[in-house]
């Protein structure tokens, strides 16, 4: 009997991953190639779609390599994929209409503003449960149509596509045969109606899209078709936003489960089930997962745009480490932050502000601070982040969260850890898996096929790999959040309007 | 001189130029420095810079002697990297065994705990990173001190019946370490518990670092206490892939 295993595709931000896991969930092999992050303008940050589609065809024969296997015993294939990234390519030629607008791009600051104060702007929120920002692909899609000569009339012809990450992935995989999106990336969009999950119609008057260019939205659960590029005739079981991959992979299937995924950018997810919360303290409702013929669960999100890659902007730009994990190095040859504090709103704060006009502070500074202390800052601002969007779940969901799962490339920080247990003053807990993303996109793809019988089987697999209890004394936490929550609002209003 | 390979005095030339100038230089300069092809200089210079040994200024382009340098002989890797490097191996291997896993590097005589992987039983368990173990009565340390030439033999502490105490006894240990590629540890340390470990090599195949997996003897050992083959399969799996993530094979 040769054994069968699931592969997953992880597109993220910085880069592409492809890996293969066992029936327990656990990790068999994993290759992983980075693309390049182009930056044309302050604000602006682009992907080059089709270096990404490449990358995807190198991995895959190096994955199975490594993996020792073949194609055939592969049962299915999942994606997840780094959100509201969008692209616009040719439907007949495949090539990309100028490069991806990946999420942490602002260019569309002054059209969001303008659309946020509309009349129907508030029904649009309604309708989409989400705010006006730059974060999502709407307002990009527009911004493309408005920018690029000609764009708008071939895209109403249907001459052109659009998609997420995913869509563009599976369009690729299944040689250009099926253009589609799942209800998570979906509902990342602004043009989703939340409750009957397809596209709003008013939605895309309101932002201009033409309907023709938009895939057709699954459950994330389901089948996107059998591919014929990179792993060919292997069926894709699932697409799922990479947070709410994450959220699968933790096997957070009950409401009132939670998880925050520390990559890039930070996301706290909070399963209410098959109810949709709308937050009264900037948490976004989006769609978790839809298994298809079931109804969709849907969660609360606390989106931070900045936690990782604060980490890698004190490492490539201040220079002051070599690699990213270096920071807890430095951070813990001082014993605190010195009285210094840095909020990272580069580019506007996300939850729960959602103040794009804020700028980034580093505050408290004396000529005691030494290159320590900024580490130390560095790491705290992650875990304050974190407490803010703690507060606004429990307030907004009436429950309180009892511990924390965690996971991502900045779980491997035992410092951080053991800070964010301290700031929030509940057990941190790891569970034996850091790659949650591609672990849930593989759970949903392998549960499609019948690979995983059902949620409960894939309860069974998760485990804790590590714990940290809070130590902190309360007055000091007092202390420290006043002063975190002082120098959040020196970053306000940075931005003068013009 | 029979036996000296000319691109290691290239890249020692190399270096020593570099340590000896004002700052930073540029290709050229070097190359001409010592006589030598571009292309070739070109090339060690970027071995050099793989190993760390060397960093090039990313705007200028020119070259400066790299931070590893100032590191050798104390650590090869940071720990911290260490631990994130080897991270996503580290959870597979308590998954297949079913047991803790730790890695370890040296720090002053002692295996300094970087990792710890609790066992996947759900049981309540507290991390342990940070903690001091005994290089000669833990798998972990035997590997460390198996693969550290010259390192001086630490004082050889008694904590069962079975620890090593007697130096002739552990190098000729160690040297079964070294021919097997893996070390045990049965009641040497802790009564009722056994250990299996394997070396995590960084570049150029120097070994930076141990993982293994720990419990109690009756799940790691063989009716006769010998580590079950299936076990330290899974713990040389696990080196060997953090290895090649370290550039080992390269
Ligand atoms: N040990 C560490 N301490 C702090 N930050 C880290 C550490 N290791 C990685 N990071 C940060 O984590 C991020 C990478 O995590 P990952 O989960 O791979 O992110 P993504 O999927 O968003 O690309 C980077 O921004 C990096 O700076």
């Amino acid at each position: 009997m040769t054994e069968k295993y699931v592969i997953a595709i992880d597109q993220g931000t910085t880069s592409t991953r492809c890996i293969v896991f066992d029936r327990r969930g656990q990790l068999v092999s994993l290759a992983q190639q980075e693309h390049k992050q182009h930056f044309p303008k302050p604000g602006w940050v682009e992907h080059d779609a089709m270096e990404i589609w490449r990358n995807v065809e190198r991995l895959a024969p190096r994955v199975l390599r490594r993996a020792g296997i073949e194609l055939s015993q592969v049962a299915a294939l999942g994606i997840a994929n780094q959100r509201e990234t969008t692209v616009i390519w040719d439907r007949l030629t495949g090539v990309p209409v100028g490069r991806a607008i990946i999420w942490q791009d602002t260019r569309t600051d002054a059209l969001v503003h303008a659309l946020a104060s509309s009349p129907t702007a508030a029904d649009i929120s309604d309708i989409s449960g989400l705010p006006f920002a730059t974060y999502f692909s709407g307002p990009r899609l527009r911004w493309m149509l408005d920018h690029t000569p000609g764009l708008r009339s071939r895209a109403e012809r249907g001459e052109v596509l659009c998609g997420t990450m995913e869509t563009w992935l599976i369009w690729n995989l299944t040689g250009r045969r099926r253009h589609a999106t799942d209800v998570t990336n979906a509902s990342r969009t602004m043009l989703l109606d939340i409750r009957s999950l397809d596209w709003s119609p008013e939605a895309c008057e309101f932002f201009g899209i033409p309907r023709a260019m938009l895939p057709e939205v699954q459950a994330s659960v389901g089948d996107f078709g059998t591919a014929t590029e990179a792993f060919p005739g292997v069926r894709i079981g699932a697409a799922l936003g990479d947070q709410q991959a994450a959220l699968f992979g933790q096997t957070c299937f009950n409401p009132g489960e939670a998880k925050c995924t520390y990559g890039t950018g930070s996301f706290l997810l909070l399963n209410t089930g098959t109810e949709l919360v709308r937050s009264e303290h900037g948490l976004l409702t989006t769609v978790a997962y839809q298994i298809d013929g079931e109804p969709a669960a849907y969660a609360l999100e606390g989106s931070i745009a900045i936690t990782g890659s604060l980490v890698q902007w004190f490492r490539d730009q201040l220079e002051l480490i070599s690699s990213a994990p270096e920071i807890e190095t430095l951070a813990r040859t001082v014993a605190d932050n010195g009285g210094c504090y840095i909020v990272p709103a580069f580019s506007g704060l996300y939850a729960p502000h959602w103040r794009s006009e804020a700028r980034g502070v580093i505050v408290g500074l004396t000529s005691y601070i030494t290159k320590g202390h900024l580490a130390r800052a560095v790491l705290e601002a992650t875990a304050w982040q974190t407490r803010e969007v703690v507060d606004a779940m429990n307030t907004d969901s009436g429950l309180t969260l009892t511990t924390l799962r965690t996971d991502g490339g900045m779980t491997a920080d035992n410092l951080l850890m053991q800070m964010i247990a301290d700031v929030l003053d509940v057990p941190v807990v790891r569970p034996l898996a850091v790659e949650t993303v591609s672990l849930g996109a593989a759970y949903a793809a392998g549960l499609a096929v019948g690979y995983w019988p059902d949620l409960d089987g894939l309860r069974q697999n998760w485990h804790i790999a590590g714990q940290w209890l809070p130590t902190m004394n309360p007055t000091t936490r007092q202390t420290e959040y006043t002063n975190w929550r002082r120098a959040v609002e020196r970053t306000f209003d940075w931005i003068q309007p013009t | 001189m029979p036996g000296t390979v000319q691109s290691i005095e290239r890249a020692a030339a190399i270096l020593r130029t570099l340590a000896g100038g004002p700052g930073r230089l540029g290709l050229s300069e070097i190359a001409r420095t010592l006589d030598l092809a571009k292309g070739t200089t070109h090339g060690i210079l970027r071995t050099l810079q793989l190993v760390g040994f060397v960093e090039q200024d990313r705007v200028s382009g020119q070259y400066q002697l790299g931070g590893a340098l100032l590191h050798l002989g104390t650590s090869f890797l940071d720990i911290n990297e260490l631990r994130s490097r080897s991270i996503v191996w580290a959870d597979p291997l308590a998954a297949r065994s079913g047991q803790a896993v730790r890695i370890g590097t040296v720090l002053e005589g002692r295996v300094l705990v970087v990792h710890h992987v609790f066992r996947p039983d759900d049981t309540f368990q507290t991390l342990d990173v940070g903690t001091l173990l005994p290089l000669h009565a833990t798998a972990l340390g035997k590997v460390l001190l198996a693969y550290r030439a010259g390192s001086p033999v630490p004082e050889l502490e008694r904590f069962t019946r079975l620890t090593l105490t007697d130096p002739k006894a552990l190098a000729s240990a160690l040297e079964g370490v070294r021919e097997a590629g893996c070390a045990y540890e049965v009641e040497e340390f802790l009564l009722g518990q056994a250990a299996v470990a394997a070396p995590i090599r960084g570049y150029g195949g120097l070994v930076v670092g141990s993982i293994g997996v720990s419990g109690p003897v009756d799940r790691i050992c063989d009716s006769r206490y010998q580590p079950l083959p299936r076990l330290v399969g899974y713990v040389r799996d696990a080196a060997r892939a953090i290895s090649r993530d370290l550039g080992a094979t390269r």
